[in-house]
């Protein structure tokens, strides 16, 4: 037998998807850079990555990112701990009633296809400009695949954990905390991650329409300068928060159910 | 029989269908010793299920009544421990945690409980396997799981419905004797629900066979091999008269049951 080479062995081991993740983002920049160096992209419309990379340190200290990065995350964070009790118990509710599921599902289901940030000068009117509003808007466009994944696998529970839990003479609420939400939990976490993705979204798009808040208002300010580095680096850092958000996700998942 | 543990007396289950009401379980009357191993046996579609779900308490709707050790039940009930046909053992728990369940619902302290939990499965040849979630077992031991943690709430009857029927023929017949050695060690009261006929001889002390559709006792066969057993007894000349025995009641009934099957097909298809 021969040993293997670091090559193969670095392939096998759990780096390799990692480092060819990062390498394809590396060599889209290259691309993207040689592509405006060259003219075939105007640097008016989108600027070098090599300046977007140079402005980083600018933006951080110049315009209090890091302060605007904690505002937005705090917001996110507030939406997800709202849309997660509300969205749970709305889903637990809406599968013990058979009448309100029928009567509303229909509805939760077209909430979360509708445009709701086009309704933000309502929730101005309602919580002002603030902090409130970018928040509300957040969490109600995110609130229903919450609704709808917990209703989904509260209702997929396998019949046979049911059976178990029946055949020890489990109470309702035992049934419940000890089988069935633990059933459901890996359905509910995909319905929190899609209402983080729709609340992210909504949380920044809502920030540069009002210009209020965090990463939303800088990339609107640096937008209205037509400091376009410094556009193109405040997009990164939302991307950072997406990031963030979604890894502080997974872990939280995996510590609630390490078999996933 | 001598104080029997377990009695079902005149079961009887009807299911509404499409097309129209359908006996599924009829005039069915058995009783079981305490420490006794009695398989219920019958082609697909007998209602084999349905009695494991009536004794489980798991069917209210029934004629009929169930007692254990006297007492008229009527709905799950401790002394009962079921075992079922599907994997389910709780993905989200580890093997101890699995096993530890029943445990843990009588207030156990949790110290108790896990060593509680590891005599049990130790018992079921899963010692090692403590801090493994199911989803890393293969089936085979997920059965095992699921049996260390009905046994753990020490049932005096435990009740099983065709446990290893998604498993391979030389994994089955060694939990099969793995099943013996913890009903012989434990002298533990077991029905189990089956459609195979060597697993059925290999365990039971009696098998009861039942008709297709309605399912009715067609016959109690006494199995008088000798105890303690293992799958050695397979091979044996025995075995073998209990095996075409049993196959010719059975016969009879399964192809009435295909034939059923057939013609509810032709039905079904006729324009």
């Amino acid at each position: 037998m021969t040993a293997a080479t670091p090559a193969r062995r670095f392939l096998a081991g759990d780096l390799a998807p990692a480092a060819t993740g990062l390498g394809c983002v590396v060599l889209f920049f290259i691309v993207l850079e040689t592509l405006i160096r060259t003219g075939v992209i105007s640097e008016y419309i989108v600027p070098p990555p090599s300046e977007v990379v140079a402005s980083f340190g600018r933006v951080v200290m110049e315009e209090h990112i890091i302060r605007r990065f904690f505002l937005t995350i705090g917001e996110c964070l507030t939406t997800g701990v709202m849309i997660t009790v509300f969205g749970v118990v709305g889903g637990v509710l809406l599968y013990h009633y058979r009448i309100l599921r029928l009567a509303v599902e229909t509805w939760v289901a077209a909430l979360a296809a509708a445009p709701v940030v086009l309704a933000y000068p309502l929730f101005m009117v309602i919580f002002g400009r603030n902090a409130w509003t970018i928040i509300m808007i957040g969490f109600v466009a995110a609130l229903s695949p919450v609704i709808l994944k917990t209703v989904e696998g509260l209702a997929g529970t396998r019949k046979v954990l049911i059976d178990v839990g029946r055949s020890f003479n489990l109470s309702a609420s035992q049934q419940f905390f000890k089988i069935m939400l633990p059933a459901a939990l890996p359905t509910i976490f995909t319905g929190i991650r899609l209402g983080l993705i729709f609340a992210l979204i909504n949380i920044v798009g809502v920030e540069f329409l009002i210009n209020y808040g965090g990463l939303g208002q800088l990339i609107n300010d640096l937008a209205e300068r037509y400091d376009l580095p410094g556009t193109y680096a405040a997009i990164c850092f939302v991307i950072l928060v997406s990031v963030v958000f979604f890894m502080t996700l997974e872990r939280i998942e995996r510590w609630l159910r390490p078999t996933n | 029989m001598d104080n029997p543990i377990l009695v079902a007396d005149k079961l009887g289950v009807r299911f509404e269908t499409a097309e129209g009401p359908v006996t599924a379980v009829d005039d069915v009357s058995f009783s079981v010793r305490q420490g006794e191993f009695l398989s219920i046996i019958g082609p697909s579609g007998c209602g084999k299920s349905t009695v494991f779900n009536v004794i489980g308490g798991l069917l209210s709707q029934h004629d009929g009544t169930v007692r254990v050790a006297g007492e008229l039940i009527d709905g799950p009930h401790r002394s009962i421990g079921m075992v079922f046909q599907e994997e389910s053992t709780f993905p989200w728990r580890n093997v101890t945690d699995n096993v530890a369940f029943p445990l843990e619902l009588t207030g156990m302290p949790k110290q108790n409980r896990a060593e509680r939990a590891r005599h049990f499965i130790k018992m079921v040849g899963l010692d090692g396997f403590e801090k493994r979630f199911p989803g890393e077992l293969s089936g085979g031991m997920r059965q095992r799981v699921s049996l260390a943690r009905t046994l753990a709430s020490e049932p005096k009857i435990l009740l099983m419905d065709e446990p290893f029927a998604a498993l391979d023929e030389q994994t089955r017949l060694l939990l099969g004797d793995k099943v013996l050695q913890i009903q012989q060690q434990l002298k533990q009261t077991t029905l189990l629900i089956t459609h195979n006929i060597t697993e059925a001889v290999q365990m039971s002390d009696r098998i009861l066979v039942m008709t297709y559709r309605p399912g009715r006792v067609k016959r109690i066969v006494n199995i008088d091999l000798p105890r303690p057993r293992t799958s050695d007894i397979v091979g044996s000349e025995a075995f073998g008269r209990y095996v075409a025995q049993i196959w010719a009641d059975l016969r009879e009934e399964a192809s009435r049951g295909m034939r059923d099957e057939e013609d509810h097909m032709l039905h079904e298809a006729a324009p």
